[in-house]
C-alpha cells in the first residue's frame, strides 16, 4: 500500500495540476479552448428569472374537435353514409347511425390506411377510439393520439416562446421542454420579469372582423367586450384577416393624431382579402380583435389595397411596441399558464456569492486548524490533500461547465467537512495497529487495507443520497446533488492518491521513529 | 474505555419518548410547509427607509385581499419576507402589490427575490420529496442488506428513521420551515447516518469474527470505543463546517443547515444507541455472522 512508482506518481502531480488549472481558468483568461471553460453560476447566484409554463390544451383539443366534427360529416356524406345527431360534449363526440351503416362506420375508424383515423404503426394505435352501444357511437383522441396532439402543440408554443425572448433581447436564455404540455424558460440576468411574463401570457391571437349589427349573420355572431372593459359590440365570425397573414408589425408615432400606432404589413393572401374587404365594407366597422377583446373598432373610409395598415387604440409606446412584438412572433397555438416563478434580483445574487464563500473559507480555516490540532503533521497532509481536493473539485465542475447554485455552495462546504472522514479512518486504524505492531510500514499498509470496507460503504451510502437527490430534485438542489455527489469521487481520489503518497513519503522517512501518529 | 452500554436502555426508553413525541406533534401539530409544498408567494423586499417595518408591511398587505399573509423580518433590520396563499393564482398580482406599496412607501423598497409556486406544481414537489425521502431509505435498505446480515441492516434502518422522524419532530416543534432544501437536508442526514453507522457495524462485525467469548453486549461497547475518535473527529469537522454555512452562509441556507445539524447530532447519536442496541436485543452472535460467511 505504500509503494508508489515513479509512473504514478508523475500520474497523480499531471492529474492534479491539469485540475487545478482547470479551476483557475475560472479566475484567469486562458488562450486555450480547453482551459476557456467556467463554472455556470445558477440563477439563484447570478441573479434572473424561472418561469415554468404550462400549455392549456383544452382549447386545443375542443378545436380540434369541433374541426372533425366537419370531417366526419363530410366524409360520410360522400359515401352516402347519414351521420345523425352529431355533437360534442366533454372532449368526446356522439353521433348516431342507421342500422344498416353501423359496419360499415366502424371499418372506416378501424382501418389502417385511413385518412379520416390516422394509424401510428410505431406505436401500435389509431388517432382515434371509437365506442359503439348500439347505434350510437362516442369518438374521442386516444391516448396516443393526445399525446401526439400535446406534443405538437409544445412544439409550436416553445417556438413561439423563443421568438417572443428572443425578441426581447435577454442573455442566453435558456428554453427547454418539461414533460408533454410544459415549457421551462430560465431568464439570466433578467432584473424585471414582469415585461416578459406578461408576453409569454398572451395567446395573441389577432382576427380582423366587421362589427354587425344583423343576428342572422352566416358565419354566426358573438359579443365582445372592448380592451378597456366597458364597452360591447357584435362581431361576425366571419375572419378577414388574422395574425397568420401578418409579415410584419411596427410600433409607429402617427403625427397627424399625436398618438402611437401599430402598422402592420400583409402577405399577398392577406393583403387581396382586405382589400376586397375593404372595398365592400366602407362605412362598416371594422373590429380589430386580439385574444377576444376588442382593441379598437375604426370606420372603413376607403379602399385599402396596398396591403398595410395600422392599429390604433390608445396605445402608450411601450404597448404598441409590445403588441407590434407579439404579432412579429406569432400567435400561440394554446394558452400558456405560468405555474411556478423563481426571480432572484443581481444584488441577492452577489449577496449570496459573497455569504457563500465567506462560509467556505471559515468553514474550511476551521477544518484545517482542527485537523492540525489533532494529528499535527498528518493532519497537515490531510490539509493539504482537502486543498487539492477542493481544486480538483471545482476543477471537475469546471470541466463539465455545471452549475453552481447556492446550495451548491453548501455542498462544497459539507465535502470538506466530510472529507476528512476517510483520512481519519485510516489513521485511526493505523494507529491501532500501531499498538500491537513495531514495524511502521507495516502498521501504515494494514491501516490502509483494514480501513478499506467501511470508507468504500460509508461514501456509497452518501453517493446513493446524492444521485436520488439529482434524479428528484430541481433547480437549487440539483446543484446540491452535484457538488456532494462529485465531492465523494474527487475525495476518494485525494486520500488514496494525493494524501496516501505524502504518507507514504513521511512513513518511509520515518521508518524507525516510534510514536508516529 | 467509556462504557456506552451501561446506558443502553435508558437512551432506549430516551429515544422512543422521542419518537413518540416526534410522530404526535407530526400527526397534530404537522409541518409547517413553506409555498414550496404549499403553494402561494413569497416575496423578499428590501427597505431603504425606516418607515418600512413589520407592522407597516403587515397593514399594506393586509388591505390587499392576499388571503393569509405573513410578514418576518429576514436576517437584518431591513430584510422582510412576505408569504401568501395567492389562492386564485392571480397573474398580475406582483405588479399590483408593487403598484400598492408605491403609494404607500414611494420608491424606498426593492423586491430582492419572488417566487410564486401554484397548487399543482407544490403537490407534485410535494410527492415527488416523499418519494424522494422514501426511495433513499429503500435503497439504503437493500445496500445494506447486500453488505450485511439482516440485523444489522433492521438496526440502521431503525437508526435511519429515528433520525428523520425526531429531526422533523424538531421542526415541527418550533414551526421551522419545510422546503425543497430541508428535503435535500434530509437525504443528506440519511446518508450520513448510515455512513456512521456502517462504520460501527463494520467493526462490530470484524470482531465478532474476532473474538468468539466476548458476548454482544460487550462486543458492541468495544466496538463503539474503538471507532469513538474517528466519530468524534468526522462529527466534529462536519459540524464545524455546517456551523460556519449556518452562521456566515446567509439567510436563505439557514433552514437547510439547522436541519443538516440536527441530523448530524441525531445520526451520531443514534449510530451509538440505536443501531448498536438493535444488535444486543437480537442477540447476534459470532454464529450469525459465521452462518451469513458460509452462504457466501
Amino acid at each position: 500500500m505504500l509503494y508508489f512508482s515513479k509512473l504514478r506518481i508523475l500520474f497523480i502531480t499531471l492529474f492534479s495540476v491539469l485540475f487545478i488549472l482547470i479551476a483557475s481558468s475560472n479566475v484567469f483568461k486562458f488562450d486555450d479552448s480547453f482551459f476557456d471553460k467556467k463554472i455556470n453560476l445558477g440563477l439563484d447566484l447570478q441573479g434572473g428569472s424561472y418561469l415554468l409554463l404550462e400549455i392549456d390544451n383544452e382549447p386545443v383539443i375542443e378545436q380540434k374537435l369541433q374541426n372533425l366534427t366537419t370531417t366526419i360529416r363530410n366524409f360520410f356524406k360522400e359515401k352516402n353514409i347519414k351521420i345523425n345527431n352529431i355533437k360534442i360534449d366533454n372532449q368526446n363526440i356522439f353521433f348516431n347511425v342507421t342500422d344498416n351503416d353501423k359496419q360499415s362506420v366502424l371499418d372506416v375508424f378501424q382501418d389502417e390506411n385511413s385518412d379520416l383515423n390516422p394509424y401510428y404503426p410505431r406505436f401500435k394505435s389509431h388517432q382515434l377510439e371509437i365506442e359503439d352501444t348500439g347505434l350510437n357511437f362516442k369518438v374521442s383522441f386516444s391516448r396516443q393520439g393526445l399525446i401526439k396532439l400535446k406534443t405538437s402543440s409544445q412544439d409550436q408554443a416553445i417556438e413561439i416562446v423563443r421568438r417572443r425572448v428572443d425578441e426581447v433581447g435577454t442573455n442566453e436564455p435558456n428554453i427547454l421542454k418539461r414533460g408533454n404540455n410544459r415549457i421551462l424558460v430560465e431568464l439570466p440576468g433578467l432584473d424585471d420579469p414582469m415585461r416578459i411574463k406578461s408576453l409569454l401570457g398572451k395567446t395573441a391571437n389577432l382576427t380582423f372582423r366587421f362589427v354587425t349589427n344583423d343576428e342572422n349573420d352566416r358565419f354566426g355572431v358573438e359579443k365582445l367586450k372592448f380592451e378597456n372593459g366597458l364597452e360591447e359590440a357584435t362581431v361576425s365570425k366571419r375572419i378577414i384577416i388574422s395574425g397568420e397573414n401578418l409579415l410584419d408589425a411596427q410600433p409607429k408615432m402617427d403625427t397627424q393624431a399625436n398618438q402611437t400606432i401599430v402598422s402592420f404589413t400583409l402577405d399577398r393572401v392577406g393583403a387581396k382579402r382586405f382589400g376586397k374587404a375593404t372595398s365592400t365594407g366602407i362605412g362598416k366597422q371594422l373590429a380589430i380583435v386580439l385574444d377576444g377583446k376588442i382593441i379598437s373598432a375604426p370606420v372603413v373610409r376607403d379602399t385599402i389595397a396596398s396591403g398595410s395598415g395600422q392599429i390604433s387604440g390608445g396605445f402608450t409606446f411601450q404597448t404598441a411596441t409590445d403588441l407590434a412584438l407579439l404579432l412579429r412572433s406569432g400567435a400561440l397555438p394554446a394558452p400558456l399558464e405560468i405555474i411556478e416563478e423563481r426571480t432572484v434580483g443581481p444584488d441577492l445574487g452577489q449577496d449570496s456569492i459573497n455569504a457563500g464563500m465567506i462560509a467556505l473559507a471559515i468553514g474550511f480555516m476551521l477544518v484545517i486548524i482542527f485537523m492540525f490540532v489533532k494529528y499535527k503533521i498528518f493532519g497537515l497532509i490531510t490539509n493539504v490533500t482537502l486543498i487539492v481536493n477542493l481544486f480538483i473539485l471545482l476543477g471537475v465542475l469546471t470541466l463539465f461547465e455545471a452549475t453552481l447554485t447556492l446550495p451548491g455552495i453548501a455542498g462544497i462546504i459539507l465535502t470538506v467537512g466530510m472529507a476528512v472522514d476517510a483520512n481519519v479512518l485510516i489513521f485511526e486504524r493505523i494507529k491501532e495497529e500501531l499498538k500491537d505492531e513495531t514495524n511502521n510500514i507495516l502498521a501504515f499498509d494494514g491501516g490502509y487495507t483494514k480501513s478499506r470496507t467501511a470508507i468504500l460503504d460509508a461514501n456509497i451510502t452518501t453517493l446513493l443520497a446524492a444521485i436520488i437527490l439529482f434524479f428528484m430534485g430541481s433547480g437549487p438542489v440539483k446543484g446540491f446533488a452535484v457538488t456532494l455527489g462529485v465531492g465523494i469521487f474527487t475525495t476518494l481520489f485525494s486520500v488514496y492518491f494525493i494524501a496516501r503518497l505524502f504518507t507514504s513519503i513521511y512513513v518511509s522517512r520515518n521508518k524507525d521513529k516510534e510514536k508516529l501518529i | 474505555m467509556i462504557a456506552f452500554n451501561k446506558y443502553y436502555n435508558h437512551f432506549n426508553l430516551l429515544s422512543s419518548v422521542l419518537i413518540v413525541v416526534s410522530l404526535l406533534l407530526l400527526i397534530f401539530k404537522g409541518l409547517n410547509f413553506g409555498i414550496d409544498f404549499k403553494g402561494g408567494t413569497l416575496i423578499e423586499l428590501r427597505a431603504s427607509d425606516s418607515k418600512i417595518n413589520v407592522s407597516s408591511l403587515r397593514d399594506r398587505f393586509n388591505q390587499m385581499d392576499l388571503g393569509d399573509v405573513s410578514v418576518k423580518k429576514f436576517g437584518n433590520d431591513t430584510d422582510f419576507l412576505v408569504k401568501f396563499e395567492n389562492k386564485d393564482n392571480k397573474k398580475n398580482i406582483i405588479e399590483e402589490i408593487k403598484t400598492n406599496l408605491d403609494k404607500s412607501f414611494g420608491n424606498n423598497y426593492d423586491f430582492r427575490r419572488v417566487e410564486n409556486v401554484g397548487p399543482k406544481v407544490s403537490a407534485e414537489l410535494l410527492k415527488s420529496g416523499v418519494i424522494a425521502i422514501s426511495l433513499s431509505l429503500a435503497l439504503m435498505l437493500i445496500y445494506i442488506w447486500i453488505r450485511f446480515e439482516w440485523q444489522f441492516s433492521l438496526g440502521a434502518i431503525l437508526a435511519l428513521f429515528h433520525d428523520v422522524i425526531v429531526t422533523l419532530g424538531v421542526f415541527s416543534l418550533f414551526s421551522l420551515e419545510i422546503n425543497l432544501s430541508i428535503i435535500a437536508a434530509v437525504l443528506t442526514i440519511v446518508g450520513y447516518s448510515m455512513n456512521d453507522t456502517v462504520v460501527i457495524f463494520d467493526r462490530v462485525r470484524e470482531n465478532l469474527r474476532k473474538y468468539s467469548d466476548i458476548k454482544i453486549f460487550e462486543l458492541t461497547n468495544i466496538s463503539i470505543n474503538e471507532t469513538l475518535s474517528r466519530t468524534i473527529i468526522t462529527s466534529a469537522t462536519t459540524l464545524l463546517a455546517l456551523l460556519a454555512i449556518y452562521f456566515f452562509g446567509g439567510e436563505i441556507l439557514k433552514g437547510f443547515s439547522l436541519a443538516m445539524i440536527l441530523g448530524v447530532v441525531f445520526g451520531t447519536y443514534s449510530s451509538i444507541y440505536i443501531a448498536n442496541t438493535v444488535l444486543v436485543r437480537l442477540r447476534v452472535s459470532q454464529k450469525t455472522v459465521l452462518r451469513e460467511d458460509e452462504k457466501k
